[in-house]
């Protein structure tokens, strides 16, 4: 199989796109169905077949768009046998309404964030992964395995990860930022040339690690003083942006950002003197991850999907094209040199990583972080 | 003057058949009752019932939503959201309504081409034109440049991510729905009758005031609500121009069945915006009757 390896000079911010607050996506509200959410928990695994002949089975993945080589299709077909056909999806919030609205998507492997992998596994909704027919889970850093939203990965893989952090620029701002409170409560010079991130729970990181909290609080009291701080904050705050912040770094018009590491680097790529650091307070680990569906009929071949893209060739795409870190040691190998010592978020061990707290899903909670955001970004 | 001769439009049907009339209307109430009728019931069906832990609905009937959206917050968030359309809205008949006048002056063979110019922006993708703004705005974009640049300014003014960016983005990206509508009126204006109006003495203010402007006055209206009405539930431009900073009702309705899986709430937000407008269309088909009546006086 020949992989094309694909230079940075084109574009990465064509490749921007997901988590969360994608405008465009937004655009495509979810169809309006009932669904009773009375999940049972833990699954009985299927009886699957090892011998399966997979060039009669066929797969539908749905994915973000660009998140995967754009000819996985062909390759897989080509190198395993069942036929693909890919979806996308913008947002996890929509891949979930998809999956949750009827007894079957139609979906057999999707690709979701760990915290909404760990809402459906509790719904019952995924076939626990059988580790023998994903042989290259053997691949996986160690570290990847002790997720807390899928600890043993027994209802998720992971497929890239990474933490959350201030991407700045180096030129313009002196001393670097060290602590969440230097973008919460900016020095004068910067104050207007800050922005943070609007997605709930990232909007809420900065300022529960700065006061102590958990990423994952569900305690009233604590989120209040979130709230506080985060209203305070919002006076010295050029914008919420989920999607340009590294363009406006370039430009100049921020200096600081909070920023999802991966997307740093689109930032990086333009400008050597955009850096990233992870705040002293600590910050959050987050994982993509790909599930396969219990209503999938296709089992034997999503398995044999879940495998492929783990080989270390195909997870390398991962790296060199959106520029996030693969829990995969064989696959991080496969990265050019240069490139990794271009980009200081590449540099991160799995350890480093580990030092991030690992989302979970707020369940009952998200209500409250969702009136949270509200009154932070409502206030004046 | 005269009393008017009341004209009854609709006379022939009335005499028709009960059945034939029906069938008449059929495909026309079907069509709304499919596609108005049922998507509405099903938001307020929605109001009523409980968020699943996962999103989706559990059946059991509660009033909590309602009581929930009276807190201050997300009133405060539905005053602005009026605030704001309502600028936009302003701006747009203020900007719109002499350029339908204007356009409608022109020679026939230039109308054409003004009426594709007013309409041309919209064969542009919605988010690009927007992002065009943020080219404008920001504080290295071309209006700074050029304030800058002629010496008006000594430092760049903060025009992006400020409610007023919003405003200007949404009246902006409905302009065109004003003109249209206001255009309309004014071509089917009777030149006659500001003449008339001349012969009898009245000057150019009083003929306006008295003669075209309650006769444009429908179209006026219809712009009005034609703007306002998709500015009200935008949350493209709030987040966009306003840098997330300014939150419209558009996107509260958006962040609570995207993200916080909460669809009753978000229901219930939806509903209060739908209730509003069928008040506003209320108002509005009842200026224009008035209109319509008293403009023949």
């Amino acid at each position: 199989m020949t992989q094309t390896r694909p230079s940075l000079t084109r574009s990465p911010r064509a490749r921007a796109r997901r988590r969360g607050a994608m405008v465009v996506a937004a655009l495509t509200l979810p169809a309006l169905a009932a669904c009773g959410g009375g999940g049972s928990g833990a699954a009985e695994p299927a009886e699957l077949d090892p011998e399966a002949d997979l060039s009669s089975q066929s797969l539908v993945v749905s994915n973000w768009a660009d998140y995967m080589p754009e000819n996985l299709a062909e390759t897989f077909k080509a190198d395993v046998g069942p036929s693909m056909t890919v979806t996308n999806h913008a947002t996890n919030e929509e891949i979930v309404a998809k999956l949750t609205a009827g007894s079957n998507a139609g979906v057999d492997v999707a690709f979701v964030s760990g915290q909404f992998a760990q809402a459906l596994a509790e719904q019952g909704l995924l076939e626990p992964i059988h580790d023998d027919l994903v042989p290259n889970l053997d691949q996986l850093s160690p570290e990847a395995t002790q997720l807390a939203y899928d600890e043993g990965n027994e209802y998720s893989v992971p497929y890239t990860w990474g933490t959350t952090g201030i991407c700045y620029r180096s030129d313009l701002v002196d001393p670097a930022p060290t602590s969440w409170d230097d973008i919460l409560e900016p020095a004068p010079e910067h104050a207007g040339k800050v922005t943070m991130l609007g997605t709930e729970r990232w909007l809420m990181l900065p300022a529960q690690k700065a006061l102590g909290f958990s990423a994952n609080t569900q305690d009233e009291a604590e989120m209040q003083q979130v709230k506080d701080k985060l209203v305070a904050a919002k006076d010295s705050l050029l914008a919420y942006d989920d999607t340009t912040f590294y363009e406006r770094l370039i430009s100049g018009e921020a200096v600081m950002t909070e920023a999802w590491d991966g997307w740093c680097n689109y930032g990086t790529a333009e400008n050597p003197d955009i850096k990233f650091v992870v705040p002293s307070e600590g910050s959050d680990l987050w994982a993509d991850t790909m599930v396969v569906l219990k209503s999938s009929e296709n089992k034997e071949a999503a398995h044999a999907f879940v495998n492929y893209v783990l080989e270390p060739e195909n997870h390398a795409w991962a790296v060199e094209n959106i520029l996030y870190n693969v829990p995969n040691a064989a696959a991080m190998d496969q990265v050019p040199a240069e490139m990794i010592e271009q980009f200081d978020t590449l540099q991160v061990t799995p350890e480093q990583l580990m030092e991030g707290e690992s989302l979970v899903d707020l369940g009952e909670a998200a209500p409250l972080y969702t009136q949270m955001a509200t009154e932070i970004t409502a206030s004046s | 003057m005269a009393p008017r001769t009341a004209r009854r439009t609709g006379g022939a049907a009335t005499r028709g058949p009960r059945g034939e009339r029906l069938a008449l209307l059929a495909p026309g109430l079907l069509y709304l009752a499919l596609f108005v009728g049922v998507p509405v019931l099903l938001v307020l069906a929605t109001t009523v019932l409980r968020r699943g832990r996962f999103g989706g609905l559990v059946f059991e009937p509660t009033l909590d939503n309602f009581s929930r959206a009276l807190q201050p917050v997300y009133v405060g968030v539905l005053l602005d959201s009026l605030v704001i359309a309502g600028l936009a809205t302003l701006l747009a008949a203020l900007i719109g309504y002499p350029v339908a006048h204007g356009i409608a002056r022109l020679p026939q063979r230039w109308r054409t081409t003004a009426l594709i110019l007013v309409v041309l922006p919209f064969w542009t993708n919605f988010l690009i034109r927007t992002y065009a703004w943020i080219v404008l705005l920001n504080s290295q974009g071309l209006v700074n440049d050029a304030l800058v640049g002629i010496g008006l300014l000594d430092s760049p003014l903060t025009l992006l991510y400020t409610p007023g960016a919003v405003v200007v983005g949404l009246f902006y990206a409905y302009l065109p729905l004003m003109v249209l509508p206001v255009y309309a009126s004014v071509v089917r204006l009777d030149p006659e009758l500001p003449e008339a109006a001349a012969n009898l003495g009245a000057g150019r203010v009083r003929t306006f005031f008295d003669v075209t402007l309650p006769l444009t006055l429908p179209g006026l209206l219809t712009g009005v609500i034609f703007v306002f009405v998709p500015s009200l539930g935008n949350f493209v431009v709030p987040e966009l121009l306003g840098g997330g900073k300014t939150v419209m009702v558009g996107n509260l309705v958006r962040d609570q069945f995207l993200k916080a899986r909460d669809w009753p709430f978000g229901s219930v937000l939806a509903g209060a915006v739908i209730v509003l407008l069928v008040v506003l269309f209320a108002l509005q088909a009842a200026a224009a009757r008035r209109v319509s009546t008293t403009g023949r006086a």
